[in-house]
Order: structure tokens, then C-alpha cells, then sequence
């Protein structure tokens, strides 16, 4: 097997037993890159210097017989909306053009503790708001199955570096379903852990109380060992939870005695994609068949998360985003006649079309006379969606769902619809708004030859239990070995 | 004609934390250094978090509890939300609907001295402060400079109601407000340096002759930096509206009677209208997600109930019941704030309150001035001074003797000689100042002194009163100690036998 086609576990043997250094693989991964990304798109940032330098420094210390970190030498690539210190860090927006952040976000601190090589940064939609990884404003990624087509956002770039053997593990973050949609898309493991499982400090913001970083690996195991190095308490973000982190490879590989899958009717309605449809319900069969009880379930208000969502990530959003001035950092228009002027043109001139929608709807959601009506709703609505999934989590372990409705679209094919596109969240956003653990893991293909996902719903802080759940039909289903017919 | 005045506050106070309300920077004025206190947080840079500085939150509490308010036992913060170049995260972390205090009161003499005005505190809540913007005021339109030192320090807004009703009762509000908080501690309300900024909010309800009365637009001023001036600014906005309403007529709530806001010009003493603001602003206030909702425990109340001081009034109080002191030298004493108090305390309890009082307010008070220290610097401790007192108290030495020994004390100090209880009694033997208190031993000196001076004597017999001086003098001269007018009256006594 080539370092590129190899998982992360298989990767990690490799450099423990000493068969590969890191340096090796490393520069396999950044060839990678050279080769491919021309193509694909999914690095704004490529750390190649850095990278070495840091493998190197992994090298010497295993050589020297020091303790390693449990990512020793192994590469990720981290979405371009996580500060890295003197690393451009721009959240795909040209309003952040030329920005360098001077402190590290707490997952890039736990990265390097864990000694994993940084190599580069990765494209998204604009602020995260998108789902085609379309709205960079720097660049489009294209999807390693078919670049006619898109990652699926707005962690396109995290999850098709990792589909196209660039990297063998991305972070991502998910504040509607950014790290489910592009791995199921791209056919990786992707998870949105639990809300406060992960340090948000240095976490650019979109809807700060749904924001979540997670892992994005070519398997589950992978997935697992990514989401230990990062997952914690940190005392810089106050909605951190301060509980303790289990080990998630321990036991990884053990089934799942008398596993009860729920399954809810509202996850099957129009709109959804025959195709998607017929791989969850395969899936669904292969579960039955290792032991498991299905179960129905119902989440009556999920009906209502996509507007509940869109009032509430738009709301934060339009108050997260008005930092972004010209006056500290940033872009600054050249030209301007006064201060209400230098700020009008310098956002105008930096913001892409997608983010002054969602200013614009946050901003109105929030105005007096309106806030009651929308943004005070629309808290008491994720309320009942929360109570949906407390109750369904009563009578079952997880809820198996599809991710997205339809297997990744085609480049453009949206752009112009921002309804339709933002309907494409419609079963990941819950999460989100319940602030639960989710993952999707690659359960079949389109006759088109592109990856479905599936998704695992799981109660707060199952995330062991969602891993195990995975990996259970990981290692019968065979999925896990896929990689990009480009790699 | 008889109109009322009515008059609202908004103080804001900077806390006395060492760090910042939301990050570990230093909390500290520092206008030489512009931006060097200064962290990812409270630049408000991309990704960083606030984290609640829990020492703030207890000693807004603190503050709360000493102006008698409801503590919310469940208080969030929200986001308050506006543009401008000295707050970097375009919205300022504050308390909106739910503060964490309200319904407090603070107690101000009326202007006659003799009643108390009650005044309402509608609520304390804590949030942020911004930085300061400086604009080049040459007039070259050299580019405006942003010192975001201040930016993100802890400041408390403390709301009163409309409650007072003179420049006078706004000025004692502020003293008192003043003193209540460095007493507890909480703030040292420099208002030089900004750390207590006051915002006034006037009107005038004027009667008519159906009984009722009407209102004058209210007008909010601004720029006030000293309590001096707030009051000559209500003073002259009293004035002003009173005019403009019989000149006008115009009512608040009338076309051009909304509420307005004008600027303090302290050199030229008039309130300037500022540019109004366009339209009202919306500042679109929510819940700051990144910051968890703060709950407040009964044990937590009873931890700073226990560590907080007694207040200045209920100790002006006690000062007047406890040591017979007079409410004006009770005040005195407790308006030049805690620590002068804490002196007084340990010199009267030693000796006698009312003395102690004086030598406090007068003796005390004039050297601090002339040596212009604090009373913490001041050289002649309190154990030392209540030493002397008891000596007075005592009769071992007059009052006289006591001012000497204080003045010499003093130089002593000025001198680098260090200062002690001991010291008191070698000054009290190298001068002889000890009190001849044996009459015995008086009677026998005044009368060598007679037998002496027989014709000094005879003189002051013969009517001639000044005779008496040269034999003051030699009995004095004989017994440093002895009070001069006791020996005169003795020696009055002994001559006219």
C-alpha cells in the first residue's frame, strides 16, 4: 500500500515501527499535494516548509527515544478558519486578506502537543456559510470522485484533500452540517462532536453557540484518534465542557452489544434522493444483520430547523461578522470620504454575495420590533428540537439518518438557488441547533460513482458510542478502505 | 416661580481588578504607553473567547449589596452592538433584561442639612469599557489614533432613578457614591483619570394653574469630569430650561421637545447642544453566546457580606453614639474616607473620642496637608498619637505639652529619627514637660517664688495686674510641666491671702 492510498492507523504504525519517517511522509503527502491540487483546489494555504521542518523535529525526538504525541509525525491539514499563529488565516474571505493571526486556536495548540505535522490550510465557503465550498473567495474546490462536482461545504477543502490522498487527516468545523455534508460527498468519516466537546478559542466565528470542530479521516479509526488530540476542556472558552475525555480507540473495535437504531419518518420525505434513500435503508440492513434493533423514532419540529437554523447562525453571524472593519486588520478600502464610509466600502468591497445575505438576515432577525418575532422563536424552537431528540434518545443508542439529500451536485448547479441550497442541510442541521454528537461515515454509491454517506445522531457525549457504532459497519460494509480514484 | 427640578444619574465606575473583565491584561491607566495592554481577547481578533473575571463579578456584587439592591441569582450577558473605531469587536459585552442587580438606594442630605433624600438606584450592572479614540485637534487632519489600553476593563453603570431633586442633592449623591465605593474598596473613583464618569439627565416639571404641571424636555449632559461641575451643570441647564420653556413652550413629547443631549464646556461654563443623534439607535441587543449565564449563590453573598466593611453611614452613626462626637466632626472624619477613619478608631478608643476628634480633624489634618501625604504616610501613627491624648487624658502632661510633643515628633520624623511610645517619654523628660500634678509641690515653688519677687508681689497687690506675669514666668520656668493658668490661679489665690 503507497503512503498516500494508507490510513491514518496504518500510517501511524508505519512511523512508530520506524518503516517510514515522518519527513517521508510528509513529502509523499506535499508531492501529493504538487500533483493534484492544481486540479482540486482543496489548500489555500500550503505549510510545506513548516510541515518539514515540524516532521523533522518529530523524527529526532522518536529517534532519540523521547515520547512521542499520539499524531506523532502524521500530517493533518486544518480548515482555513482556524487561527494558526503567522500562517495566513483567512476563512476563505478577502476581508481577512493577508491576515496572520498571532496566536494559535486551541485545536492547532493540541495538534502540535500531539505532534502532528501541519501541512497546510484548507479552502471553505466564505465564513462557513455555504455547502459547496463555491463561496471561497479565493478559489472553487472540486471533488476528487468527479471535478465536475462539488465537495459539498463548507468543509469542501478538509474533505477532499483527505478523498484525494493529500492529507490523511483534515479538521473541519460544523455549524449546520459542514463536516458531515463534504465527507459524505467526498466519501470520508466525518464527525460533529458534541457542542463544547472541542475548544472554540481561535475558532473564527459564524454562529458561535453552534460552531463545532471535528475530525475528517479516510476511516473511523482515524476519525477516533483525531478527535482524542483534540477533544477537552480549555479554560479560554467558557462554553467548553469541563468533563473528562474517554478513550475512543480503546474498545473501538468491539461491537456493540444489542445496539437499538432509531429511525425517524421525518428523515424520509420528499426530496430525498431514491438513491440516498435505498443506501440508508441497505445499511439499515446491514446493522440488522450484526444484531441491532431498529427502532422508529420521531423528531416532530425537525421541520422547522432549517428556517430556526437560518434566523439563529444568521443572527450570531451579522454580530460575529461586524468586526470586520477596515480599522484593526483586514482589508481596508482604498478609498473612502469618511469613517461610516471606510466601513460601508471596506465591507462591501470584502464580503462575498453569500455573506451579506446572512448579515442582512441576521441584522433584520435581530432589529428591535423584529427580534421576538425571529430570533427569540427561533430559540424557543431549537429548544423543542432538542426535546425531540432527548426524547428519542430514550428509547434508542443513536438515530441513523441520511446526511445530505442527494449525492454531491454538480459545480454551479446551486449557486443560484440559496433556498435550494440551503435545503441540502435539512438533515444535518438538527444537530447542530441539539448540540449533539453526529457523523457520517461512506455507506454506498450513486450510479454516478459518487460516495453516499450516512449519518449517526447520538445523545450528548456518545461520542465513543457513535464511533464504535461506525465502526462496527465500517468493518463489514468494507467502505473504509475507499479512496479517491485520483490518489 | 416654584418648578421642580428632576434629575437622574448614570455614574460609571472602573473596578480596582489587576486584570481586565474578559482577558488577563492588565487593568491599569496607562495613557503614555497606547496598546500595550493588549491580548488577542481584547482586541477583539478573530477566534478569541471572553472568559468572565470572577473577581469583577464579586466586586460588582459587592457594590450592589452596599447600595442595598436585589442580587439576580441568574444574570447573563448580552451583546450590545454598534460601530465605532475604540471598540474592536463592533459590540460591547453587557447586561441588557436581566442585570445582575436592582432596586438599591442611596441616602443624600437635602440642600437645608437637616433631611435626607432617598434616592433610588434602578440597577448596577457590569460590562466592558471601550478604548479611547484620540483625534488630532491641530487642525492639520492628521489621522485619528485608537489606545485600545482601556478596552475591555471592567466598569459598572450604576442607574439611579429621578430621584434628586437639586444640583446640591447631585453633587452629595456623587460624594457620597464616592465615598461608599472606596470605602468597600471597589473602585478608586479618580474621575481625572476616568475611572468614575457621571452622565446627568435633567428636566423640569413646572406647574400650571389647573394644579398639574408640565414637563420640559429632558436633556442628557455629557463631559462632566469633575463633581464640581456636574452641579454648575445643573445649575446652568436649570436655568436654561426654565428660560427656553417660557420663551418656547415647547413640552417634552412636542415636535423638538425629545430628549437631547448636551456637551459641558468647563471653561466657558455653559452646556453646548451636540450633534443629535440621526435617527435612535438600535443596538440590536442578544445573549453573547460565548459566554455562559452566571449564577449566584446565598454562600456566595454571605462570603462578601463577610468581608465587606461597615458603610460610611451607619459609621458616621456609630462615631456620634460611640465617642460623643458631633455629626459634623463625624463627618469630617468619615468623608476623608476609610483609612483617616480606621487612624481616628485606634486614637480614640486609647483616649477620649471627642479629643481624639479634634487632634484628628485639626492637628492631624493640617500637618497631612502642609506635608501633603496620605494618612497612611503619615509619621505619627495612631497608637503613638492616642499614647499622647492618654497622657493629656491622664493629667501627665497639659494639652499644651502635647502639641509640643506632637510638633516634636514630627521633626523628629523630618529628621529620620524613627518615632515610638518611648520616644514620647525621653521628649516628655528632656523638656520637662511632665505635669506638676502634686499641688504640694506647685504650692511650695509659688511660694519660694513669692519670697523671692517681694516686690512683684506687692505690686500685684497694690492693683497692679501685669506684676503677675514675671511670677507666672519664674513658676514656669521652675516646672515645665505645670499649666500656666492653673499656676495663676494659684498664685491669685496665695496673693490675695
Amino acid at each position: 500500500m503507497t503512503i498516500s492510498g494508507s490510513t491514518a492507523t496504518e500510517l501511524l504504525a508505519r512511523l512508530e515501527s520506524g518503516e517510514s519517517s515522518s519527513v517521508e511522509v510528509t513529502r509523499t503527502f506535499l508531492n501529493a499535494i504538487d500533483r493534484q491540487d492544481e486540479t482540486i483546489g482543496a489548500f489555500l494555504f500550503v505549510n510545506s516548509d513548516a510541515a518539514l521542518e515540524q516532521a523533522r523535529a518529530v523524527d529526532e525526538k522518536r529517534a532519540a527515544g523521547k515520547s512521542v504525541g499520539s499524531l506523532g509525525g502524521l500530517p493533518v491539514a486544518v480548515k482555513d478558519v482556524l487561527c494558526m499563529r503567522d500562517t495566513p488565516t483567512t476563512c476563505g474571505s478577502k476581508i481577512l486578506d493577508g491576515f496572520r493571526p498571532p496566536y494559535d486556536s486551541t485545536v492547532v495548540e493540541r495538534l502540535r502537543a500531539a505532534d502532528a505535522v501541519i501541512i497546510g490550510k484548507t479552502n471553505m465557503d466564505e465564513f462557513a456559510m455555504g455547502s459547496s465550498t463555491e463561496n471561497s473567495a479565493y478559489k472553487v474546490t472540486r471533488n476528487p470522485w468527479n471535478t465536475d462536482h462539488t465537495p459539498g461545504g463548507s468543509s469542501g477543502g478538509s474533505a477532499a484533500c483527505v478523498a484525494a490522498g493529500m492529507a490523511p487527516l483534515s479538521i473541519g468545523t460544523d455549524t449546520g452540517g459542514s463536516i458531515r455534508q463534504p465527507a459524505a460527498f467526498c466519501g470520508v468519516v466525518g464527525m460533529k462532536p458534541t457542542y463544547g466537546r472541542v475548544s472554540r478559542y481561535g475558532l473564527i466565528a459564524y454562529a458561535s453557540s453552534l460552531d463545532q470542530a471535528g475530525p475528517l479521516a479516510n476511516d473511523v479509526t482515524g476519525a477516533a484518534a483525531l478527535l482524542q488530540a483534540i477533544a477537552g476542556h480549555d479554560a479560554r472558552d467558557s462554553t467548553s465542557v469541563n468533563r473528562p475525555v474517554p478513550d475512543y480507540l480503546c474498545g473501538l473495535d468491539q461491537p456493540l452489544e444489542g445496539l437499538k437504531i432509531g429511525i425517524a419518518k421525518e428523515h424520509f420525505v420528499a426530496g430525498l434522493d431514491p438513491e440516498v434513500e435505498s443506501t440508508i435503508r441497505e445499511a439499515l440492513g446491514v446493522y440488522k444483520s450484526l444484531g441491532a434493533e431498529v427502532i422508529d423514532v420521531t423528531l416532530p419540529h425537525s421541520k422547522y430547523a432549517v428556517a430556526t437554523y437560518y434566523l439563529i447562525a444568521a443572527s450570531e453571524a451579522s454580530s460575529n461578522l461586524a468586526r470586520y472593519d477596515g480599522v484593526h486588520y483586514g482589508h481596508r478600502a482604498e478609498s473612502f470620504t469618511n469613517m461610516v464610509d471606510m466601513y460601508c466600502t471596506t465591507r462591501s468591497e470584502g464580503f462575498g454575495e453569500e455573506v451579506k445575505r446572512r448579515i442582512m438576515l441576521g441584522v433584520f432577525a435581530l432589529s428591535e420590533g423584529y427580534s421576538d418575532q425571529y430570533y427569540v422563536k427561533a430559540l424557543q424552537v431549537r429548544r423543542l428540537i432538542r426535546q425531540d431528540f432527548d426524547r428519542a434518545f430514550a428509547d434508542v443508542d443513536v438515530i441513523l439518518a441520511p446526511v445530505a439529500p442527494t449525492p454531491a451536485f454538480k459545480i454551479g448547479e446551486l449557486v443560484n438557488d440559496p433556498l435550494a441550497m440551503y435545503l441540502t442541510d435539512i438533515y444535518t442541521i438538527s444537530g447542530n441547533l441539539a448540540g449533539i454528537p453526529c457523523l457520517s461515515i461512506p455507506a454506498g454509491f450513486s450510479d454516478a460513482k459518487l460516495p453516499i454517506g450516512m449519518q449517526l445522531y447520538g445523545p450528548a457525549f456518545s461520542e465513543d458510542r457513535l464511533l464504535r457504532a461506525a465502526r462496527m459497519f465500517e468493518r463489514v460494509a468494507g467502505l473504509s478502505t475507499l479512496s479517491s480514484r485520483l490518489s | 416661580m416654584n418648578y421642580t427640578v428632576v434629575v437622574g444619574l448614570e455614574v460609571h465606575v472602573q473596578l480596582l481588578t489587576a486584570s481586565k473583565l474578559f482577558c488577563a491584561c492588565a487593568n491599569k491607566f496607562n495613557p503614555d504607553n497606547p496598546n500595550v495592554q493588549t491580548c488577542p481577547v481584547c482586541l477583539g481578533l478573530p477566534g478569541s473567547l471572553p472568559v468572565m473575571n470572577r473577581k469583577a463579578f464579586e466586586l460588582s456584587l459587592k457594590t450592589a449589596m452596599a447600595l442595598d439592591c436585589g442580587i439576580a441569582r441568574f444574570t447573563k450577558w448580552d451583546r450590545k452592538q454598534y460601530y465605532y473605531p475604540d471598540l474592536p469587536k463592533a459590540y460591547q459585552i453587557s447586561q441588557y433584561d436581566l442585570p445582575y442587580s436592582h432596586d438599591g438606594h442611596l441616602d443624600v442630605k437635602t440642600d437645608d442639612g437637616e433631611g435626607v433624600r432617598r434616592v433610588g438606584i434602578i440597577r448596577v450592572h457590569l460590562e466592558e469599557d471601550a478604548g479611547k479614540n484620540m483625534h488630532d485637534e491641530s487642525g492639520r487632519g492628521q489621522d485619528s489614533q485608537v489606545d485600545l489600553n482601556r478596552c475591555g476593563t471592567p466598569l459598572m453603570e450604576i442607574v439611579s432613578e429621578p430621584d434628586i431633586r437639586t444640583p446640591g442633592e447631585a453633587r452629595r449623591f456623587l460624594e457620597e457614591m464616592k465615598l461608599l465605593l472606596t470605602y468597600i474598596g471597589v473602585s478608586d473613583c479618580n474621575m481625572q483619570e476616568g475611572s468614575l464618569r457621571c452622565d446627568a439627565n435633567i428636566n423640569l416639571h413646572i406647574p400650571t394653574d389647573d394644579g398639574g404641571h408640565v414637563a420640559t424636555p429632558i436633556v442628557e449632559v455629557k463631559n462632566m469630569n469633575s463633581i464640581r461641575n456636574v452641579e454648575l451643570a445643573l445649575e446652568y441647564e436649570t436655568t436654561r430650561q426654565f428660560r427656553e420653556f417660557q420663551e418656547t413652550g415647547v413640552k417634552l413629547g412636542d415636535p423638538g421637545g425629545n430628549k437631547v443631549t448636551r456637551g459641558w464646556d468647563a471653561n466657558r461654563n455653559v452646556s453646548f447642544e451636540q450633534r443629535g443623534k440621526e435617527e435612535a439607535s438600535d443596538y440590536r441587543y442578544f445573549p453573547d453566546p460565548d459566554l455562559v449565564p452566571v449564577t449566584v449563590t446565598e454562600e456566595q453573598l454571605d462570603a462578601i457580606r463577610g468581608e465587606t466593611c461597615e458603610l460610611p453611614t451607619p459609621r458616621r452613626a456609630r462615631f456620634q453614639s460611640e465617642f460623643g462626637l458631633s455629626e459634623y466632626d463625624a463627618s469630617v472624619i468619615i468623608d476623608q474616607g476609610p483609612a483617616l477613619a480606621d487612624y481616628f478608631e485606634t486614637v480614640a478608643q486609647g483616649s477620649d473620642g471627642k479629643q481624639a476628634a479634634n487632634w484628628v480633624t485639626q492637628d492631624v489634618l493640617r500637618e497631612m496637608n502642609e506635608r501633603k501625604v496620605d494618612i497612611d504616610e503619615f509619621a505619627i501613627r495612631p497608637d503613638v498619637l492616642s499614647s499622647i491624648l492618654k497622657r493629656v487624658t491622664d493629667a501627665e502632661i497639659t494639652i499644651k505639652s502635647g502639641r509640643e510633643v506632637f510638633a516634636a515628633l514630627l521633626a523628629d520624623a523630618d529628621a529620620d529619627i524613627p518615632i515610638s511610645i518611648k520616644r514620647i517619654d525621653r521628649i516628655i523628660e528632656e523638656r520637662g514637660l511632665k505635669a506638676v500634678s502634686a499641688a504640694g509641690e506647685l504650692e511650695g515653688i509659688i511660694a519660694t517664688v513669692i519670697e523671692r519677687n517681694a516686690q512683684a508681689a506687692n505690686d500685684f497687690r497694690n492693683g497692679k495686674q501685669a506684676a503677675i506675669g514675671r511670677l507666672i514666668g519664674e513658676v514656669m520656668r521652675e516646672c515645665k510641666g505645670a499649666d500656666a493658668k492653673a499656676v495663676r490661679a494659684m498664685l491669685v489665690d496665695e496673693l490675695s491671702k
